[in-house]
């Protein structure tokens, strides 16, 4: 069995690495998740949350906003929207990515007046990205 | 005939042409280069997310209750286009072929009685359809305040395509934009993005693994659809943005040469026209002195 997997982190803008990885913490829309090497195959959708990438040089933390995650035995490959490294994230992104889900929750409400589907999941990805901050110690407001 | 001092002026003025088109040829390859790079880092995700569509689609495809992105509305009557062009002219024949291709395809829809909506990016495409199309024209966006193109502009343009779609103010909707091949060569193409062109995704696959699909596929498919119209949306701007840098350094550069042509033609006429005052002059003295 490999002990590594290759993982990706891309977004529409750019590669933000590409290293072997021994496990990869995923926020995925169902719950959080691990992969590994020899994963089985597996599509699923992210939230907004922290993706967690241990390798042989230690661990590295991405903030991501939602996507999509692509895993298989050899590889990861993590689609997000926005990503971006713990360690760079500046309380400026942050409250965009804030205002983004903020505007997103508002156009729901005017837009779904009597669905309360759409709404809740706005709000829902409201609530990740709040938590997140809790997380990483930077402020929604 | 012009005067010397005519001439003198006009090759002033081609040569303060000259230096104006050089400067614009070398910013635009500098632009250029950086259009490119960011075409090449927007691969990767494009790249693997048709991968991954490709799969999806092909599971889901042609059941009955697939998305009204992938399988359509059932009609094909109205007919949307969006055409892409840059904010600046200067660059060539890049907007007229756009714009001359988005002109053909709407005359042969509305010549089948189809309805056409125009959606404009870009100032100088809406200039040049504006006469023959500008009653279709539905909206534009505005692109000109924007230094640095980034994924918020396609996502912003595709949301605003999405709810249209959704309203049902159309059913098929295809982009227009200029392909690059290199610094010469852009290709005006046609990309339709609604109802989305499964062919275009990649669905060779390789490894025949069966994927897991976490919360199911249809969900994942209603979910990528629209990224999937701000990824092609994103990856057409790109690809016109270096075309657009392409097509002005071309152009420039043809303008530049003939700067240089026009000066050494100018040059030589006024070398010859001073050589014939000069002899004038001679002439004029020495039958003065045979007179005496």
């Amino acid at each position: 069995m490999a002990d590594t997997v290759q993982f990706d982190l891309v977004s529409p803008e750019r590669l933000l690495t590409s290293v072997e990885a021994t496990e990869v913490q995923i926020p995925a829309s169902e719950g959080d998740m691990t992969a590994m090497p020899d994963h089985s195959p597996l599509i699923t959708t992210l939230r907004p949350g922290i993706v967690k990438v241990t390798g042989k040089s230690g661990t590295s933390e991405y903030i991501v906003t939602g996507g999509f995650a692509e895993i298989n035995g050899s590889s990861i490959s993590i689609l997000a929207e926005r990503a971006v490294a713990r360690e760079t994230i500046t309380q400026e992104d942050f409250s965009s990515m804030i205002a983004e889900a903020n505007a997103r929750l508002s156009n729901a409400q005017d837009a779904y007046q009597n669905e309360p589907g759409p709404v809740d999941e706005a709000a829902k990805l409201l609530s990740d990205m709040v938590a997140i901050g809790d997380e990483i110690g930077l402020s929604a407001n | 005939m012009p005067s010397l001092k005519d001439l003198k002026n006009r090759i002033e003025s081609v040569k303060s042409t000259r230096k104006i088109t050089k400067a614009m040829q070398m910013v635009a390859a500098a632009k250029l280069r950086r259009a490119q790079e960011a075409a090449e880092q927007s691969r990767p995700y494009t790249e693997r997310f048709n991968n991954v569509m490709g799969k999806l689609a092909s599971s889901v495809g042609d059941s009955a209750g697939a998305p009204k992105l992938l399988s359509g509305t059932g009609s094909d009557q109205v007919h949307m286009l969006v055409v892409m062009t840059s904010e600046r002219g200067l660059c060539g024949g890049f907007n007229s072929n756009i714009a001359k291709m988005a002109r053909v395809e709407a005359q042969k829809l509305l010549a089948e009685g189809k309805t056409v909506k125009i959606v404009t990016v870009g100032k100088k495409g809406r200039d040049a359809i504006k006469r023959d199309l500008g009653d279709h024209f539905i909206h534009h966006v505005d692109l000109s305040e924007v230094k640095k193109l980034g994924y918020a502009n396609a996502q912003s343009i595709a949301a605003d395509i999405l709810s249209r779609f959704d309203a049902g103010e159309f059913d098929v909707a295809k982009i227009f934009f200029s392909r690059f091949q290199n610094v010469v060569t852009q290709i005006p193409t046609i990309q339709q993005i609604i109802p989305a062109d499964v062919s275009a995704f990649d669905t060779d696959e390789g490894d025949g693994a069966f994927y897991d699909y976490e919360p199911d596929e249809a969900a994942i498919l209603a979910d990528l659809l629209p990224r999937g119209v701000a990824t092609a949306i994103f990856s057409a701007l790109l690809e016109n943005g270096a075309s657009e840098q392409g097509a002005r350094m071309s152009a420039m550069d043809n303008a530049t040469r003939n700067a240089g042509e026009m000066i050494d033609k100018l040059t030589i006429q006024f070398n010859r026209s001073r050589q014939a005052v000069i002899t004038n002059e001679l002439i004029e003295i020495i039958s003065g002195a045979e007179a005496l």
